[in-house]
């Protein structure tokens, strides 16, 4: 068993951070993991991108270009790599800003307004956090219960921030729930 | 401890305070500068020296420095850096003195590119500056891998009062994985007294040290290479490490690979062992001394048909892998530089190319 998860979004978005959180989560849960960030001449305000991959047995290539999951958190990255994504795969995309549909038959969608929730909550730089929820209830890649005790291990050094990534993480759960039974 | 999550950069500069090293004098460049930032921070904390030189020409002699005088000493830089140091490197190595450099490759040559590759092999094993030397290289192949060569290395750079080199790539300094410190790798300093300048009041004894590699009388000189040379024979009886890989298999292709490439080929040889292509790996984890007896021997398998040394970079490991497997069978290279790691399609394509 091997899952890839491609998480994209522009610089500034939190983009590695979800990616970090989901690969703590799945070594707290005894998985091998590797993170993969996308690393070159980057610029604040440019593309960002990392690689999750969660596996039962040593991971062999660390470098993946057909994802079984991607996270889309911004219009460029949804067109940049919506077609690399493995078919059966899902992708989830931040609807706050990206305002088409994924254009493929083949993988499930994940509609998440993370930006509009993380302004609900109090702050739009917990869009990652509500969008990682979302993902990860839907996925089912780890339990939310650890992803929750890793977001707080990771703003442990800044207490003052964990209540709203909480109400960030139940909103994202909460988000998938309602389009579940809707 | 249990594991923590770790980027690869960071855990080289914890693995190096974990093995006893208090001593990072480094120039930052990518794709390696977070350990220097790591360490930056982390070694005032435990009462470490962390100094950032003008210039890798300035670091190599401030290693040389510490090193003289008996101190655990690292510094780690990325291709051009090490280019630059290698000076210096020659300098230690000649004086006989224990250091610990660690080159996260990225593209060359001159500056090349950020990325990753394994351009740097022939310089690392062959000839990293000039006169008669070598390093111990080792290349790990994953962050865990990494801590635990960092640990080992300055045992083994005292044991053989000798320069270390980790070799790795872009990939393994910038990629996050699982890591365990393991307190039973640490193998406290060797005592010093009887070369280090480490001052006669601290040993006790009147004698001078005298730290060189300056040997003017041509016998004299020769002795000296002499010595050296037995040295890296040793290293060649003692400190060969590689991975075999479904080597037990009726494999018709043996691949060599090392560090970020030989784990893409693994995935490749696990698909292709689906698809019914038994295909074998020998991982060299010291490419100096280079595991040859063992490449000699997969390469001789009944079934295996052709050997292929696939890496991030033009040929270079090639050289090695032709010179151990001796003409008995066919050796063929297959890579790319530049940054972009070939992927395990890539690889399949290739292995079946050679037997079809």
């Amino acid at each position: 068993m091997q899952s890839e998860t491609q998480f994209a979004g522009f610089g500034g978005q939190g983009i590695l951070l979800m990616g970090k959180i989901l690969a703590h989560a799945a070594m707290e849960e005894g998985f091998e993991v590797a993170w993969v960030p996308s690393y070159g001449p980057e610029m604040r305000g440019g593309t960002a991108y990392c690689t999750v991959v969660i596996g039962d047995r040593p991971i062999g290539s660390p470098i993946i270009r057909n994802p079984k999951y991607l996270v889309a958190m911004n219009l460029p990255s949804l067109e940049k790599f919506a077609p690399t994504v493995k078919p059966g795969g899902a992708i989830l995309i931040n609807t706050s800003l990206i305002p088409v549909d994924v254009e493929r038959e083949d993988v499930t969608t994940i509609k998440v307004p993370a930006v509009d929730i993380a302004k609900e909550v109090g702050n739009v730089r917990a869009a990652n956090i509500v969008a990682l929820a979302a993902f990860v209830a839907k996925t089912g890649l780890v339990p939310l219960e650890r992803i929750r005790s890793c977001v707080e291990e990771e703003f442990s050094a800044k207490p003052q921030l964990i209540p709203l990534n909480m109400k960030a993480l139940q909103r994202g759960e909460a988000a998938v729930a309602e389009r579940e039974t809707a | 401890m249990g594991k923590v999550l770790m980027k690869g950069n960071e855990a080289i500069g914890e693995a190096a305070i974990r093995a006893g090293c208090l001593n990072y004098f480094a120039y930052p460049i990518t794709p390696q500068s977070e350990v220097a930032e790591y360490l930056s921070r982390r070694l005032p904390e435990v009462g470490g020296v962390f100094l950032q030189g003008e210039s890798e020409v300035a670091v190599s002699y401030m290693i040389f420095g510490a090193a003289a005088a008996g101190e655990r000493v690292f510094t780690t830089s990325s291709s051009p850096g090490i280019s630059l140091m290698s000076e210096g490197i020659s300098y230690i190595a000649g004086a006989q003195c224990p250091a610990v450099f660690v080159n996260i490759m990225r593209g060359g040559p001159g500056l090349g590119g950020i990325l990753p590759s394994q351009a740097d092999y022939l310089q690392a094993t062959k000839s990293i500056g000039h006169g008669d030397f070598r390093l111990l290289v080792m290349a790990p192949a994953g962050v865990q891998e990494a801590v635990e060569m960092m640990m080992r290395a300055f045992p083994l750079a005292e044991k053989y009062r000798n320069p270390v080199m980790i070799l790795g790539d872009g990939l393994i300094g910038q990629m996050m994985e699982p890591v365990e410190f393991r307190d039973d790798l640490r193998i406290e300093p060797t005592n010093k007294d009887e070369w280090a300048t480490n001052g006669m009041d601290t040993r006790g004894d009147n004698r001078r040290n005298l730290v060189k590699s300056l040997y003017l009388d041509p016998d004299e000189l020769n002795n000296h290479n002499l010595r050296l040379k037995e040295k890296y024979e040793r290293m060649k009886r003692e400190e060969v490490r590689y991975e075999a890989y479904r080597t037990e298999t009726d494999y018709r292709v043996l691949i060599v690979s090392y560090g970020t490439m030989s784990r893409v080929c693994r995935t490749a040889i696990d698909l292709l062992a689906e698809e019914g292509l038994p295909v074998a790996m020998i991982r060299p984890q010291t490419l100096f001394p280079f595991p040859e007896d063992a490449v000699r021997e997969a390469a001789a398998g009944k079934s295996c048909r052709a050997v292929a040394s696939i890496e991030m970079s033009m040929g270079q490991m090639l050289e090695d892998v032709e010179r151990s497997v001796q003409g008995k069978r066919p050796v063929r290279w297959y890579g790319k530089c530049g940054g972009d790691v070939p992927t395990p399609e890539e690889v399949i394509a290739f292995v079946r190319s050679l037997i079809d």
